[in-house]
């Protein structure tokens, strides 16, 4: 680990402007990626900005019933949250399936959604990766890639991003809500992750310097939602497939639906497709699957990843299929 | 009441839970500096150059050793076998990716860190190969298995009884390769005291680390001490000298201060051992009533270019069952891979993956129940060597096993169960490892006021070996285990094996007891001044023989198996053993509990992935190599029959291994069971179990 200096600013303004100072910065949250991640070089801030004291760490119903969440508010908080737990069942669901209980209680809202990928070529600096040192290679495509993407990834990136709790703020239509040297700005969050393209080293929008201060949800859907995520061991790993889904019917027929996928893509993949084929359609398991197949059809498997392809298409229909029990269809 | 046989809690336990037991890479030093191991990147070639000027500006940074400017160390240390990972620092030669090339030295650990990461390192590659295959064209048959044991082992004509079977069977098995993962990483801290070499250590035998440590510097074996008094987790991996105790002793030597080397998890996928992947081609043939007439275990296995370590899986056919034929044989290739090692059930853990899952599919195709099967085939003496067993309890851990589990209540066709998304099924697999007993020192001290002090390099890593010493000494003194103080891993107190191969309760115990009972013959009552009597059992040992002394189990599984999601849910473990007597019910039941955990996450988790166009591991931490976590792990029932066996004195057979042997194959029996797919390779993974659906309604 290279040798940084510390800095722990006492305004939002105060740290952005820090940052814009300094290249070669970072913010520091809770500090679950970013510190591994500078043990083994492949972050090498020469500052880190503390901005767990800003007053980013509360919670707000707000007057439409929708969320404000700060962005500092730990994982272990929001999960908990008597309303997120209420109204959005999907987000406490995701966030409690993700990591472990010691890293829930560090890790943050703004932090979690600017998670790096999990590849392991991106985590080993003696080996090429476009992500990390554009213009290397990516070596995934030939190499290990057993938990990579099969939609919307490109020949320069196949990584996914790791995050649950973005796949539900992804089916919640949340808008992510940041502060630039120039002032605020708001992202919805289905623009905030940017198609791989040949540029997998550039992962969101947000301006430069900007800081994350919070993420605000508008009101659930009249529905019930859940999250399921699969993986390769009970606990504290990553999905090798996740689904965030919300469902309302309305005399037998789909009347609103939200799909979002994890572990299928360079970011949170929003299942638009699936969506606008089931709108209108009765809430049986044809139609799901139906739906299911339709937002697949895209999926480019590698060698190693073609059991998502069927594990993502089944875990859809099942989501559904238990959604629509729930709702007595 | 006797103190052996009864439940106490570890004599160290409350200073390990209060944190004032000091491991390795705890102990203070004054001066103390930290050395980080630098790691080629690549799998085979030479070091062309090392920058070393820009590091050695770095702030804290007092050296950085590699093979230009190392201290020479004198060749051939090692434990039975001298052990090239020793070597090190010695030259520019690369054998494999993970292999070091420096010790950059520091002032604190973030220093040599960031210094290590820092060091400008030049290659010249060649061409390498990292792939095992079953079909590797550089597969060849070694002269021996691990620690000097027969590679190939035959009787009888296996052609005529595979032609005389009514029912054959002809499978391969594999396991991938697998990695230490102790809870306490490797670590030593050297020192000259006094002019004698002075380490703490992380290891399982402090003694053999002397030997090393003083051969490879070429001192006197008096002027070195090694001492290891707390060990969080060994298994094989710590069995015998690793690098991190040569590298500070190299660095302390030349900078004369005391210097601390501790291992990353990285560090550890390529120093300590691990094992090899094995792929295991077993045929049966079998009388139309499960009688064994034939019985071919044939394993192909990985090892180093610069050592040879043979995965001994076929050796639980020595043991296991009668056939009228038998063959067992090894094969292995030499790549550019890290040295394999031992890891907990060398031998017995992937072999009776692949040997106990064989039983289950002939049970199948016989249509006999998998333990009926096993009786059947009960051999009346080992069917490798042809001696008699000196005790053979492993039927009584089937009927108690089965009679705990409900085994008999189980309809055997498979995938007919189901609980909402999950399809449900249980299997059985046998165990066995050896009993023996390999030769130890020890020491009683009779205190003037009246306790006793025990001397022995045995090692406690966390098994509780020290509290069930002291039951031991405490019953053969009749004291209480209250007046018995232990004093152990400590290589002034002599020669003693290290702990492993299920080796040291029964070796240390037989020293203990009969130090104490020559203590007891010396004297009687409270001496006015300390006696002392020293014993080594070499020669008690050399008079037992080589008896095959085993120890045996059954291993119960049921799972739950979503065929969808490709999750598979281990619900229930019942394990139950015959392991002679059982000094500590508390802290064997903890041992035996650690193999079945083990054993699960070998049947669903553990894969090490290895990249062949650079070589190295892409998993080498503990996010991306998966080790069973605690949601994983389901109750878990321990139980053990009488097994009275007196060939060791002590009646001791070791818990350390057994509890790993035949889970992996009762999880994937149950597997089976649960859906009508066979598994044959680990781990049983959601991809694995997606990429081959069962027949019949999918929910």
């Amino acid at each position: 680990m290279k040798e940084f200096t510390y800095v722990r600013p006492a305004a939002v303004i105060e740290a952005v402007t820090l940052r814009a100072g300094r290249p070669g910065s970072r913010y520091l949250a809770g500090g679950t990626n970013l510190v591994d991640l500078m043990k083994i070089g492949v972050e090498q801030p020469d500052e880190l900005i503390d901005v767990t004291g800003l007053g980013m760490d509360r919670i707000e119903t707000t007057l439409d019933a929708g969320l404000r969440i700060g962005a500092a508010v730990s994982n272990s908080d929001l999960a908990v949250h008597p309303a997120v737990r209420q109204d959005f069942a999907a987000l406490s669901q995701a966030i409690l399936s993700g990591a472990s209980g010691q890293l829930r209680n560090m890790a943050t809202v703004g932090g979690n959604l600017l998670q790096r990928t999990r590849c392991a070529y991106f985590a080993d600096i003696s080996l090429p990766c476009n992500k990390r040192n554009p213009g290397s290679g990516c070596p995934a495509l030939a190499g290990e890639h057993h938990n990579h993407a099969i939609l919307g990834w490109s020949e320069h990136c196949v990584a996914t991003h790791p995050s649950d709790m973005v796949v539900a703020l992804m089916a919640y239509d949340a808008t992510v809500e940041a502060h630039t040297p120039s002032g605020p700005v708001r992202i919805p969050i289905s623009d905030f992750y940017r198609p791989v393209a040949d540029t997998p080293h550039l992962e969101t929008t947000l301006p430069e310097h900007a800081l994350i201060t919070g993420v605000t949800v508008p009101p659930a859907p009249p529905a019930s939602s859940r999250y399921r995520k699969v993986r390769e061991r009970a606990s504290f790993a990553f999905a090798t497939g996740s689904v965030a889904a919300a469902l309302t019917v309305r005399a037998g027929a789909v009347h609103a639906v939200r799909i979002a996928l994890g572990g299928a893509a360079s970011h949170p993949w929003r299942a638009s497709t699936a969506e606008a084929a089931l709108l209108g359609e009765p809430a049986t398991e044809d139609s799901f699957a139906k739906a299911a197949a339709a937002e697949l059809a895209e999926a480019r498997p590698l060698p190693h990843n073609q059991y998502k392809v069927a594990l993502l298409r089944d875990l859809i229909v099942a989501v559904l299929g238990d959604l629509a029990v729930e709702a007595g269809a | 009441m006797t103190a052996v046989g009864s439940g106490r809690t570890r004599l160290e336990g409350h200073d390990k839970v209060t944190g004032a037991a000091r491991y390795a890479g705890d102990v203070p030093a004054d001066g103390l500096l930290h050395g980080w191991p630098v790691l080629a990147t690549i799998p085979r070639g030479r070091i062309t150059g090392i920058d070393t000027s820009a590091v050695q500006a770095m702030p804290g940074v007092v050296a950085v050793l590699h093979h230009g400017n190392s201290p020479r160390l004198v060749e051939g240390a090692g434990w039975t076998d001298a052990d090239p990972n020793l070597q090190l620092l010695q030259d520019d030669r690369i054998p494999y990716a993970g292999w070091p090339v420096a010790l950059v030295v520091a002032e604190t650990f973030e220093q040599a860190r960031a210094a290590a990461m820092a060091l400008p390192v030049k290659y010249h590659a060649q061409p390498w190969d990292v792939t095992f295959s079953a079909a590797h064209p550089g597969l060849y048959t070694p002269d021996e298995v691990n620690l000097h044991q027969p590679s190939e082992t035959a009787h009888g004509d296996l052609d005529a009884g595979l032609s005389a079977s009514a029912v054959v069977l002809d499978r391969t098995y594999t396991t991938p390769e697998e990695h230490h993962n102790a809870m306490e990483p490797h670590a030593a801290i050297a020192q000259w005291v006094g002019g004698r070499l002075e380490v703490v250590d992380s290891n399982q035998g402090s003694y053999a680390v002397a030997q090393d440590l003083a051969k490879l510097f070429a001192l006197d074996l008096s002027q070195v001490r090694v001492r290891s008094e707390h060990v969080g987790g060994g298994f094989g991996s710590k069995a015998t000298t690793r690098p991190p105790a040569v590298l500070a002793a190299m660095a302390a030597t030349v900078l004369c201060r005391p210097v601390r080397v501790v291992l990353t998890r990285r560090h550890m996928f390529s120093l300590v051992g691990y094992r090899p992947p094995t792929s295991q081609r077993i045929r049966l043939g079998a009388a139309p009533d499960g009688r064994l007439l034939a019985y071919e275990h044939l394993t192909a296995t990985q090892t180093a270019t610069t050592f040879e370590y043979v995965e001994p899986a076929g050796v639980v056919g020595k043991v296991m069952y009668a056939a009228d034929a038998l063959r067992i044989g090894h094969r292995v290739v030499r790549l550019d891979v890290p040295i394999p090692k031992w890891m907990r059930g060398p031998g017995e853990a992937p072999g009776a993956f692949a040997l106990e899952s064989a039983m289950d599919e002939l049970a199948e195709k016989c249509g006999i129940d998998p333990i009926d099967l096993r009786i059947r085939n009960e051999p009346a003496v080992a069917p490798g060597s042809g001696r008699p067993f000196t005790s053979r309890n492993v039927v009584a851990c089937y009927l108690e096993g089965a009679k705990r589990f409900g085994w008999y209540e189980r309809d055997p066709r498979p995938g007919i169960r189901r609980e909402g998304r999950w399809w449900l099924g249980t299997g059985m697999g046998a165990a066995t490892y050896p009993g023996e007993t390999a030769p130890a020192t020890a020491a009683a001290t009779a205190e003037i006021d009246g306790t006793v002090t025990i001397r022995i390099t045995a090692a406690d890593i966390g098994t509780g070996a020290r509290t069930a010493l002291a039951q031991i000494a405490a019953d053969a003194l009749s004291l209480p285990v209250e007046w018995i103080r232990m004093r152990i891993a400590d290589s002034d107190f002599g020669p003693a094996i290290l702990a492993g191969h299920s080796f040291g309760t029964a070796s240390w115990g037989l020293a203990v007891d009969e130090a104490c009972k020559a203590l007891r013959a010396r004297t009687t009552g409270t001496p006015t001044e300390p006696i002392t009597v020293q014993v080594n059992t070499a020669e008690l040992i050399q008079a037992m023989g080589r008896p095959e002394r085993h120890a045996f189990g059954a291993q119960f599984a049921e799972v739950a198996v979503d065929v969808l999601s490709g999750e598979v849910r281990v619900r229930r473990l019942l394990g139950v053993y015959a392991i002679g007597r059982v000094v500590n019910p508390l802290t064997a039941r903890s041992q035996l509990v650690g193999g079945m955990v083990w054993g699960l996450s070998m049947a669903l988790h553990e894969e090490a992935v290895r990249d062949p166009a650079f070589g190295g591991h892409l998993n080498a931490n503990l996010a991306g190599y998966h080790y069973a976590a605690n949601a994983d792990v389901p109750d878990i029932e321990v139980g053990w029959v009488d097994d009275p066996d007196l060939a060791n004195p002590t009646g001791i057979k070791g818990a350390g291994e057994i509890g790993i042997v035949g889970v992996a194959a009762a999880i994937a029996n149950a597997v089976w069971h649960a859906t009508g797919i066979r598994h044959r390779n680990l781990p049983i993974t959601p991809a694995r179990v997606l990429a081959t659906p069962p027949e019949g309604p999918r929910a």
